[in-house]
């Protein structure tokens, strides 16, 4: 398998697109969110690199509004799995679409 | 909403404690995240981890890991695992807990624990304070900083974690800050390789003590201090790696050191043959 | 039977020597220690013979780190020690409650000598009885054994370790200056001869399901690296190891605690009976001064003054029931002690009659002729 550093600044600076770009595919990722074990800290949606995620409205049953993902962003994820780690709950976790 | 989904590290933590008690922006959670994420792709057997903690808000965090984890006294965790790792070292003892627990009521364990060169990782998560107890001033507070012991500004010298660890002879040196997950874990998975003792400091913020006394509203804007001051030296002057919180110096992380010296456990299984063979 | 141990025979030893082979007997795996007058000989011994059994000796940086390091070492399966003295023993007592609540079999030795503070390091005291029992802070029972010649420093040493492993406690070794540094007559029968108590260790699968069974007294032992992946915990803890701070499961943890001690209580405590079958008077001693008292129950009873001596040999749990029982058909107990009163507060809650104590101060070995003078004068 051959894996591209999608490091898109890097591509685009140049000026050049990569001959064989058609053979490698944007990641896409699908965020899972355990709204009830979230405590709102932010570091989800301050350190998504693709800015995908935003506090929701909705109060779970600690009183803290969980993270989702922004209306119309949801093909914007690149399963990066930044905010799975920085998230220092354990409630939001980034699956990898495989196959579209 | 609520998605009754699990969480893909629930294998490796005692999930049915969750929610932990570490408060909202604490970096806690993301150091347990890093040490999960690290034996879960290393090749060390599962069963073989040990985690040991003394007493605070970091050694609480052994108690949601799903290995063998021992909650021991304050600032006796570096001796008891020294213990542990000395009858079996097959056994990868970790060692997490925080800046008040190792360095200063534990302060004399952790130096002779690098001097000895014990094969341990000490993961020191550092939040400045003591924050189980309200955020009094200890060792690593910054000069200036103030602390619910520390009303007028701290008066004393802090500590430079990394650099008291090098000059020790620790095989394994290196600082981040919780918001250098992926080189946290990349840092945990070298250093639990290394035969000796490695060190690595965590930075980490404690909103409702630390961050409250010290203009840092919530987790999040010392997350983004450390953002903004960051700086990565991995060939950094370790004497000048003092940190505060004046942004006017930088906040060096990297990795300092990594030096190969002949281990406890092997110059002690050399020993033991010695002895052994002696009619 | 590992060759390098002590062979069966007669030697001529002093009592650290007679600790530490006793040790070796016993299983000893793993020395952490400090060196402390006047029981570093038991260290130095170990430094040198503990490598030849294949065990592990490790010098700590204070006794504080020494007293963990050997709970850690036990936690690995090791049978462990250490060995102190007074200030060194003040240092271990909040890890010995550590001991305690994990449920951790290690044995401590106590070479007691002069105090407060440093005191007199090469010289005798009696001033840690209370110490051991009450040292470490919270509700625990404590097991001490109180040796008071070079044969017992080895035998009892041996039945320290049994006890730990079998009660699943730190078991407290709890001598004194002149017993560990005399030199008199040790007899080490074939080792065959010698009860050894190995640990009973859980097996994985775990057929308990839970770390701790707080409605059995005992349960074997879990030790890392098997794969129960249990929490051990210092903070009051529920069968699963989680941590609470809900006083029922204080209530439960603690009761367990307690009673796995009390109830058999009647199997741990031990105690030698010397002049008792007509004593109208009798001295309860301990130690050296068990050894003075022997000589001063001689010379009274020279005078025709009926005493015995009652040495406990567990002075934790104190021999309650026998002491009750003697002290309802005598006239009066006698404690000396090297201190100021110790134990004989604890003698007097048990006892029927009236409890005297002969304080001597520490320093040297109780003068029988005091302790003639004090009984006469008080007969």
């Amino acid at each position: 398998m051959i894996t591209i550093d999608f490091d898109s600044e890097k591509i685009y600076k140049t000026g050049r697109t990569p001959i064989n770009l058609q053979n490698f595919r944007k990641p896409l990722g699908r965020v899972h969110i355990i709204a009830e074990r979230c405590k709102e800290c932010g570091y989800c949606w301050t350190y998504c690199p693709k800015e995908v995620l935003e506090k929701s409205d909705y109060v779970n049953k600690n009183g803290y509004h969980p993270p989702r993902v922004k209306k119309g962003r949801e093909n914007d994820c690149v399963a990066c799995g930044m905010c799975e780690a920085i998230c220092p709950d354990f409630a939001i976790f980034v699956e990898e679409i495989k196959n579209e | 909403m609520v998605e009754e989904i699990v969480h893909p590290k629930d294998a490796y933590l005692r999930s049915d404690r969750f929610p932990h008690i570490w408060c909202p922006g604490c970096g806690l959670g993301i150091v347990l995240k890093s040490y999960v994420d690290a034996i879960s792709k290393l090749d060390i057997p599962y069963n073989n981890h040990v985690l040991v903690s003394g007493i605070g808000c970091t050694a609480r965090l052994p108690g949601y890991a799903n290995v063998d984890s021992y909650h021991t006294t304050h600032g006796r965790a570096i001796p008891f695992a020294t213990g542990l790792k000395i009858v079996n070292p097959e056994l990868q003892v970790t060692v997490i807990s925080g800046d008040g627990d190792l360095f200063n009521i534990g302060g004399n364990h952790i130096i002779h624990a690098a001097r000895r060169n014990m094969d341990l990782l000490v993961v020191c998560v550092n939040n400045f304070n003591y924050g189980m107890t309200g955020g009094q001033h200890g060792a690593t507070t910054p000069e200036g900083a103030r602390t619910s012991t520390t009303p007028y500004g701290n008066i004393e010298h802090s500590f430079n974690l990394p650099y008291i660890m090098s000059s020790l002879g620790a095989s394994y040196v290196a600082r981040w800050t919780s918001l250098h997950v992926r080189q946290l874990t990349r840092s945990i998975m070298k250093a639990m390789k290394i035969r000796g003792f490695s060190f690595i400091e965590v930075i980490s913020p404690c909103p409702p003590n630390f961050g409250k006394y010290n203009r840092f509203s919530d987790g999040l804007s010392q997350m983004q201090f450390f953002y903004e001051n960051s700086v990565l030296d991995n060939n950094a002057d370790l004497s000048e790696a003092y940190i505060d919180f004046t942004g006017k110096r930088p906040l060096i992380v990297g990795e300092f050191v990594h030096r190969i010296r002949p281990s406890y456990i092997d110059l002690e299984k050399e020993l033991i043959r010695k002895a052994m063979e002696e009619p | 039977m590992n060759k390098k141990l002590i062979k069966p025979g007669n030697y001529f030893m002093n009592g650290n020597f007679a600790c530490a082979e006793g040790a070796l007997v016993a299983g000893l795996n793993f020395y952490a220690g400090y060196p402390i007058t006047p029981s570093s000989e038991i260290m130095e011994r170990l430094s040198y013979r503990l490598p030849q059994v294949g065990g592990h000796f490790i010098e700590m940086e204070d006794e504080i780190a020494s007293m963990a390091a050997i709970i850690g070492a036990s936690n690995a399966g090791a049978k462990a020690m250490t060995a102190t003295s007074g200030p060194g023993f003040s240092l271990m007592q909040e890890n010995i409650g550590l001991a305690v609540i994990t449920e951790t079999p290690v044995v401590v030795v106590d070479e007691m000598r002069g105090g407060p503070s440093t005191g007199l390091p090469t010289r005798v005291g009696q001033g840690d009885i209370m110490q051991a029992m009450w040292g470490t802070h919270g509700d625990h029972e404590a097991i001490a054994y109180a040796p008071s010649s070079v044969q017992e420093m080895f035998d009892l040493t041996i039945k320290a370790f049994n006890t730990a492993e079998r009660y699943r406690q730190p078991v407290i070794v709890l001598t004194d200056q002149v017993i560990g540094h005399m030199s008199e007559r040790l007899v080490v029968r074939d080792l065959s001869d010698y009860e050894i108590v190995e640990r009973e260790l859980r097996e994985y699968p775990d057929p308990i399901g839970k770390v701790h069974d707080f409605s059995r007294d005992f349960v074997p032992m879990v030790i890392a690296g098997k794969g129960f992946h249990y929490n051990i915990d210092s903070l009051t803890h529920d069968e699963r190891g989680y941590p609470s701070n809900d006083p029922m499961v204080e209530e439960v943890m603690v009761k367990h605690l307690i009673e796995k001690i009390r109830k058999n209580e009647d199997k741990i405590v031990e105690y030698k009976e010397y002049f008792l079958d007509d004593a109208e008077i009798i001295i309860i001693a301990y130690g050296i001064t068990a050894r003075s008292s022997i000589q001063a129950v001689r010379e009274l009873r020279e005078k025709g003054i009926r005493v015995g001596l009652f040495r406990p040999i567990t002075i934790w749990p104190i021999p309650k029931k026998r002491i009750m029982e003697l002290s309802e058909r005598v006239n009066a107990i006698y404690v000396p002690e090297i201190n100021f009163g110790q134990y004989s507060h604890a003698i007097r809650e048990f006892s029927k009659s009236p409890v005297y104590e002969i304080p001597f101060p520490p320093g040297k070995v109780p003068d029988p002729k005091r302790i003639v003078r004090m009984i006469e004068g008080g007969s």
